[in-house]
């Protein structure tokens, strides 16, 4: 039963009440709502956290621990904006509360370090990330012995990661030429937490753009997007992240910026929104304007036919921030039906969240568990040997969860299936070093 | 922080040992967001919400309830447009929400069973593969529970020739305000004795808490015909509406927009209406596939005959889904134009749909504000949609009193306040109006039966009954 902390005082103007006033109480986005259907709960339903929201910003309520807790449990799946009829601008709203939040409400020490940790000194960086991951992994067996005597979030965080040795790609290089006739010439986009865990997947979006006639350049000074940060208020580090990839891409040089993460995807959209009143703000849009999900980006150009047979059953999952944060629908199941010899099942509520949403599966481990169960029997039921989808934090929840199940299921980035079809085998052509550990099948790797 | 008089701390621990303590909200930021539902012109946090998850949980909390002597109110989804699950201050929410499952499905029959917490649209989602769907669709439906469709006895555009709720109720497994646990009808059609289950429905919550719902399943049309006509004259739509009617066409669905409302679907969906027509007819024909064509042929005649300035017909499911989302999500899409809206749901003779749009211009021009009309023209059932800024207490007091005009307006021509949102705590001024005192007191009396202490969703539908105090309330505006 509820009980609060001490409250604190909030600026009134925090969060921009013309934005809170669309919404118009219809409840049409509750039944959207992940966190809502497995609860019940208004307060966990995305009417009801806009009316926390506006609570506060009208001053009828206070940033205590329990009106955090609701915004702090919602997954920012944006499911909600799909379903609102009204065009409330979910998503930037709750950023704009949960960057008064941090601005305003003193967190237990605990999420502060773990925070501090996980987004402030780790996942944004791929070169610590891997180096604190190699350790880790080749000691996974003595902390798995070692598993009681860690915490909580420790465990999950190890949990998550795909068995066996990582993956020995090397790095990008910095152009990767066109095959045949140039017709684009894109840059890509390396993230930080998909660079060292799924360097494959990267590898297999430069081949099949090249594949395409596109030449692949990959930015040097190129940095964290800032969605983690973004999505858990800290706003002002968002902003220096944006500032620098906008400065590290040559945009007169590209006709499209390409990412092969969802989330990331959906907040590089949202920069001319994040810099609008920064001395970048024009450059920020631009730039916002020119990029482009992998599987948009190659369902607009039109794809070379693949010839290459890939004799799989595909569920595909809609990654959150590709249906409800960018639109993108049709698009990769498009190119997965290009494939021949694939055949692509629907998944039932393929858009519902498996629970990932960057550090929420370490932040709100039940609700997070609660939804990827869920998400593996809709998988299970479908019969598919592969699951297929367009973010990194979704391949690895999915993937955690299928293993977890003894499920044998691959889970693969619809451009890892493309590249098949164009016959880079996983084992050597992506790159030229490229050891082929499998993700999610092997059960209890 | 502590739960208002009434509700102490021992009927509290009571609560929470039925239900578990993480599912008994108390306080302010707890029962805050439960002070409105779809209609948002009154607003009143309840004492408590509990979130029950099962009929025997239902039972038990009502029987603690009853017992202390404390009103409490069943919600579903929360989608009202009349305000059917604002409590009274000392009220205690029963929020269904957590029964969601469809516990059967019975296609050799053509039944379903579920709990009241289930959304509308679920039922026909699951049915679907097998060719069945549950037929009422209100505009909510996405969203709307079942529990709730039965209280108001939803409607929606296809029960022009489908029917309303109440025609597909087969049973529903009620819990009385005190407790008890009762059945009423069943898998058989036409069982012995009263009709209850037809009382029921459309009883607003008042009658008890229905925890199980036996659903008709019908099977889904063989094929369909959607036209879009779109006109220069709300005139010329609605006497396309009545020549279509009079023609002996029964349309699945026969929907008009206006000007305003166009423009707001316009950006929401992109569907592709003109944003300089007056209104837009969506008409809907089904049926056997033998002699569909001809029936749309002949609805196209009249549009043309009626200035029809242009006909569209649906080449695809896909662009079919579109014009009915839409549709459907109409109402929502009006919060791109103004902060707030209020829906009216009155019902007018067919032949008096000109008029009465006309009135409905009238006193939006009186009263200065923005009056939007969506509405199944089909049965004459407008929705006028009062656009205002809830910020502005002047706009506010201007949109209660259009609101009254023009629900009197629809008495006046012979017609009713309520089509298919209910009474609610909205209407509940214009009871008398529409009906005598000795109507009035039978259906008291009947809620008495029920409900003898008032305890269970009081406030609703009826005007004090005795000096019941919490009907005579003023309105309370939303806080500024
Ligand atoms: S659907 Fe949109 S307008 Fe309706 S309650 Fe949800 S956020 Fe508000
Ligand atoms: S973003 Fe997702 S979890 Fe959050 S309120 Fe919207 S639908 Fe619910």
């Amino acid at each position: 039963m509820a009980g609060g902390k001490a409250a604190q005082t909030v600026p009134q103007a925090a969060i921009p009440m013309d934005q809170l006033l669309r919404c118009v109480h219809c409840g049409l986005c509750t039944s959207a709502c992940p966190t809502y259907l497995e609860l019940g709960n208004e307060a966990d339903s995305p009417r009801g956290r806009l009316y926390l929201m506006r609570a506060v910003a009208e001053g009828r309520l206070e940033w205590t621990a329990d009106v955090v807790g609701h915004l702090d449990l919602c997954l920012e799946c944006r499911a909600c904006e799909t379903a609102c009829p009204a065009g409330v601008p979910y998503g930037q709203l709750l950023e704009a509360a949960r960057a008064d939040i941090a601005r305003t409400y003193r967190r237990p020490w605990r999420e502060r370090l773990l925070l501090a940790l996980l987004r402030d000194m780790l996942f944004p960086y791929p070169g610590r990330l891997a180096a604190a991951l190699r350790p880790v992994r080749s000691l996974r067996g003595a902390l798995k012995r070692l598993a009681g005597l860690l915490p909580g979030d420790v465990r999950r965080m190890l949990a998550l990661l795909p068995p066996g040795a990582p993956s020995a790609c090397p790095p990008l290089p910095s152009v990767i030429p066109a095959q045949g006739l140039r017709r684009y010439r894109v840059a890509l986009l390396t993230g930080c937490v998909a660079q060292v865990l799924f360097p494959e997947v990267n590898w297999a979006t430069a081949r099949v753009l090249a594949a395409n006639g596109c030449e692949v350049v990959v930015p040097a000074r190129q940095g964290c997007c800032g969605a983690l940060h973004l999505h858990s208020g800290a706003r002002e580090a968002a902003r220096a992240f944006a500032r620098r990839n906008v400065a590290a891409f040559d945009l007169d040089d590209v006709d499209a910026v390409i990412t092969n993460a969802a989330g990331c995807g959906s907040t590089l959209k949202e920069y001319g929104h994040l810099l609008q009143d920064d001395a970048a703000a024009s450059q920020a849009a631009r730039f916002a304007g020119k990029v482009r999900d992998v599987a948009e980006f190659l369902a607009g150009i039109g794809i070379v036919p693949p010839a290459q047979p890939v004799h799989r059953v595909v569920a595909y999952h809609d990654a959150c921030h590709l249906a409800h944060g960018q639109g993108i629908r049709s698009e990769p199941r498009q190119l997965l039906r290009a494939i021949p010899g694939l055949r692509l099942v629907e998944l039932p509520g393929a858009d519902h969240c498996c629970g990932s949403a960057g550090l929420y599966n370490i932040l709100q481990p039940a609700m997070a568990a609660r939804l990827l169960e869920k998400k593996i029997a809709a998988i299970a039921s479908t019969g598919a040997d592969t699951v297929a989808t367009g973010n990194p934090g979704c391949l690895m929840q999915i993937a955690k969860g299928l293993r977890e199940r003894g499920l044998a299921v691959d889970v693969r980035h619809p451009v890892e299936l493309l590249a098949e079809a164009y016959g880079f085998s996983r084992a050597g052509d992506l790159s030229t070093g490229d050891d082929s550990s499998t993700r999610g099948a092997r059960a209890g790797a | 922080m502590r739960p208002r008089a009434g509700l102490d701390g021992r009927v509290l621990a009571r609560l929470a040992e039925i239900v578990g303590p993480e599912h008994v909200l108390v306080g302010n930021s707890a029962t805050l967001v439960y002070e409105c539902d779809g209609f948002t012109l009154e607003r009143q946090a309840p004492a408590a919400a509990v979130l029950p998850g099962s009929a025997a949980e239902v039972a038990q909390v009502v029987r603690v309830l009853h017992a202390a002597g404390i009103p409490f109110v069943p919600r579903g989804a929360g989608t009202s447009l009349s305000g059917t699950t604002i409590p009274p201050h000392d009220a205690v929410i029963i929020s269904l929400a957590r029964m969601n499952r469809i516990l059967h499905l019975d296609f050799r029959n053509r039944r379903a069973v579920v709990e009241p917490g289930v959304v509308n649209a679920w039922i026909s989602r699951e049915a679907a593969p097998r060719g069945y769907l549950y037929a009422p669709d209100p505009s909510s439906q996405a969203a709307c529970t079942i529990g709730g469709n039965v209280g108001t006895n939803a409607g929606g555009p296809h029960t022009l020739k489908y029917g309303v709720t109440v025609n597909h109720i087969l049973g529903v497994e009620l819990v009385l305000p005190d407790g008890q646990v009762v059945e009423l009808g069943g898998p058989v059609e036409d069982l012995p004795g009263y009709d209850l289950v037809g009382l029921v429905t459309g009883s607003e919550g008042t009658l008890g808490i229905v925890t199980k719902i036996v659903v008709r399943l019908v099977r889904e049309p063989e094929g369909c015909r959607t036209l879009l006509a779109v006109f220069d004259s709300v005139d010329d739509a609605t006497r396309t509406v009545s020549g279509i009617i009079e023609q002996g066409i029964i349309p699945a669905a026969l929907e008009m927009m206006d000007n305003l409302v166009i423009q707001a679907v316009e950006e929401a969906f992109g569907f592709g209406f003109p944003l300089d027509a007056a209104a837009v007819l969506i008409i809907e024909v089904d049926g056997l596939e033998v002699g569909l064509d001809e029936q749309a042929e002949a609805c196209a005649a009249i549009c043309r005959a009626n200035r029809a300035r242009e006909l569209r017909t649906a080449a695809t499911e896909e662009e079919r889904r579109l014009l009915w989302m839409s549709r459907k999500k109409a109402f929502g899409a009006l919060g791109r134009l103004a902060p707030s809206y209020v829906t009216q749901d009155g019902v007018v003779p067919r032949t008096r749909l000109p008029e009465m749009l006309a009135l409905t211009a009238e006193i939006g021009r009186k009263y200065g504000l923005r009056i939007a009309n969506v509405f199944h023209a089909g049965d004459g059932n407008i929705h006028p949609i009062l656009l205002y800024d809830e910020r502005n207490p002047d706009e506010v007091r201007r949109v209660i009193q259009a609101s009254d005009e023009i629900l009197s307006a629809c008495i006046d021509m012979g017609g009713s306040i309520t089509g298919e949102h209910g009474v609610g705590i909205e209407k509940v001024s214009h009871m008398r109006r529409m009906f005598s005192e000795a109507d009035l007191a039978a259906m008291l009396d009947v809620r008495a039966v029920f409900n003898p202490r008032g305890l269970c969703n009081p406030g609703k539908i009826f005007p004090s009954p005795g000096g019941c105090v919490e009907v005579q309330r003023p309105r309370r505006p939303a806080p500024a």
